[in-house]
């Protein structure tokens, strides 16, 4: 399958560097690219922070539909994208070609991973994405479903009806429902580890011991003298 | 040929057969959409009107559905921003200049995509005649000439159904602005592609700008089995062309 990135890198100068965190929810990842984007800036260095589903533009409309419920697993996908495609052009892209380290809450293996499991085509949804660079790290943050699910779901909260992957009809218990998705969504990152070059970090750790794993593998990306003098 | 076609349609007229349309399977552009194929099988029809603004596509639609539903077929008109959903979204992006190019197409695509599925389809399956005032082609056009991979529009549009008719009306950009300044008297923004930089001029962009979609329709013409309809002449008589196209079809 082509799921082949962009080659627009090439195409241009990209100075900068683009690091990715995914997993599911309740992973620990927006903890831990938090912390790295507070060390990152600490050391004086250019850093632009972006997360899934954040577009002005978009997020209305999306929201919007996901309140009425009846947004198909096309229509969810294609809003996700138009959402990540403002992003990219606005953000992502010129930061990277002007040397910025960005650091992207979820990209588009979030994409593959949640509209693969709603139905669409795993070629389709590589095909619409194909524009985007290939991040220099991409930090998998591995979690046993029990633990993240339990992470998430231990106060009881109200679950949204996509959040909770009603619109698939696995089960009438959201919490139920919840699980099931959230595993198929395991499932599917697991199945991207190699093919897409994950780093896996162990996502049970101490929070610790996971943002030293992190920042190691950010540090061998980075020149030496960029981190000491904090530019970029 | 003609004759026979005379008489057929005389046929419907006079003797008032109502002809109704065999079942066909579903088919795709690409990878289709996955979750309905145990129910991929329609009765209707779909036909698809392209054309520039002020080509008089809207016009032909409405002389054809009330052609149409004399003959005792049930019409659904749609067409492109139309999605209650994604359209209101869509226009106040356009109205953002900063709004990227892969942006604006993604947000046509969803806007199509919630329509496709939740209008389009159903009334297909339902045994209607859907006509399409502009599908996938104008939005292909539109990003071919501003630079869009070609491949990449293509794939995007996996999803959407093939047509059974593709009518293109062909008009040429001289006569093109004069319609535009019977309607309006004035060129709208992106129909002149005046965020183009093609020139200084609105007048001469809209030319130039019309005159690339043209070419980008004609090089789409074969691969996608658009057939051009001569849209110079008077309204009457592309009325009567593409009704007796569409007829012929509908009797085959």
């Amino acid at each position: 399958m082509d799921c082949s990135p962009s080659r627009s890198r090439n195409k241009f100068d990209v100075p900068g560097k683009l690091i990715v965190v995914e997993g599911i929810d309740g992973s620990g990842k927006s903890t831990q690219i938090h912390l790295l984007e507070k060390w990152l800036r600490f050391r004086r260095l250019s850093v632009f922070m972006t997360e899934w589903n954040s577009s002005e533009t978009v997020k209305e409309i999306t929201s919007k539909g996901k309140r009425k419920g009846r947004l198909t697993p096309t229509t969810f996908s294609l809003l996700h994208a138009t959402d990540f495609a403002d992003r990219y052009e606005r953000n992502i892209f010129p930061l990277l070609r002007a040397g910025y380290i960005v650091l992207a809450d979820r990209y588009v293996y979030t994409a593959y991973a949640r509209d693969v499991v709603r139905g669409c085509s795993h070629k389709w949804v590589c095909k619409v994405y194909n524009f985007a660079v290939k991040p220099d790290l991409i930090f998998y943050f591995r979690v046993p479903i029990d633990i993240a699910a339990d992470r998430i779901l231990s106060g009881r909260p109200k679950l949204k009806y996509y959040e909770a992957g009603m619109d698939l009809n696995l089960s009438n218990d959201e919490y139920e429902s919840y699980r099931i998705f959230q595993s198929r969504i395991i499932d599917q990152y697991e199945s991207m580890i190699n093919e897409e070059g994950f780093t896996v970090i162990d996502g049970t750790d101490d929070i610790e011991k996971q943002q030293i794993a992190v920042r190691k593998r950010v540090q061998e990306l980075i020149p030496r003298q960029q981190m000491l003098t904090g530019r970029t | 040929m003609r004759s026979k076609l005379t008489s057929t349609k005389a046929d419907i007229k006079h003797k008032n057969v109502v002809q109704s349309i065999g079942p066909r399977p579903l088919r795709y552009y690409g990878d289709g959409i996955p979750y309905l194929e145990e129910e991929a099988e329609i009765k209707g029809r779909l036909v698809v009107i392209e054309g520039p603004d002020a080509s008089g596509r809207s016009t032909q639609i409405g002389s054809l559905i009330t052609h149409l539903e004399a003959g005792g077929h049930a019409v659904l008109n749609t067409g492109l921003k139309r999605s209650d959903l994604v359209a209101p979204g869509l226009l106040e992006a356009k109205r953002n200049f900063a709004i990227g190019k892969k942006t604006l197409s993604l947000f046509y695509a969803a806007d199509f995509a919630d329509q496709l599925e939740n209008k389009i389809i159903p009334a297909l399956r339902a045994g209607y005649i859907v006509l399409a005032d502009r599908y996938i082609f104008t939005l292909m056009a539109r990003d071919s000439v501003r630079g869009i991979s070609r491949t990449w529009s293509h794939n995007l549009f996996g999803f959407a159904i093939i047509p059974d008719l593709v009518y293109y009306l062909d008009v040429n950009p001289a006569t093109l602005i004069h319609r535009v300044f019977e309607k309006n008297s004035s060129l709208d923004y992106y129909e002149s592609g005046a965020d183009m930089g093609l020139s200084e001029d609105m007048f001469e962009s809209f030319l130039k700008y019309q005159a690339m979609l043209g070419r980008e329709f004609r090089r789409m013409q074969k691969k996608y089995g658009l057939v051009p309809i001569n849209g110079n002449r008077s309204p009457e008589e592309i009325h009567s062309d593409l009704r007796d196209r569409i007829d012929k079809f509908l009797l085959h």
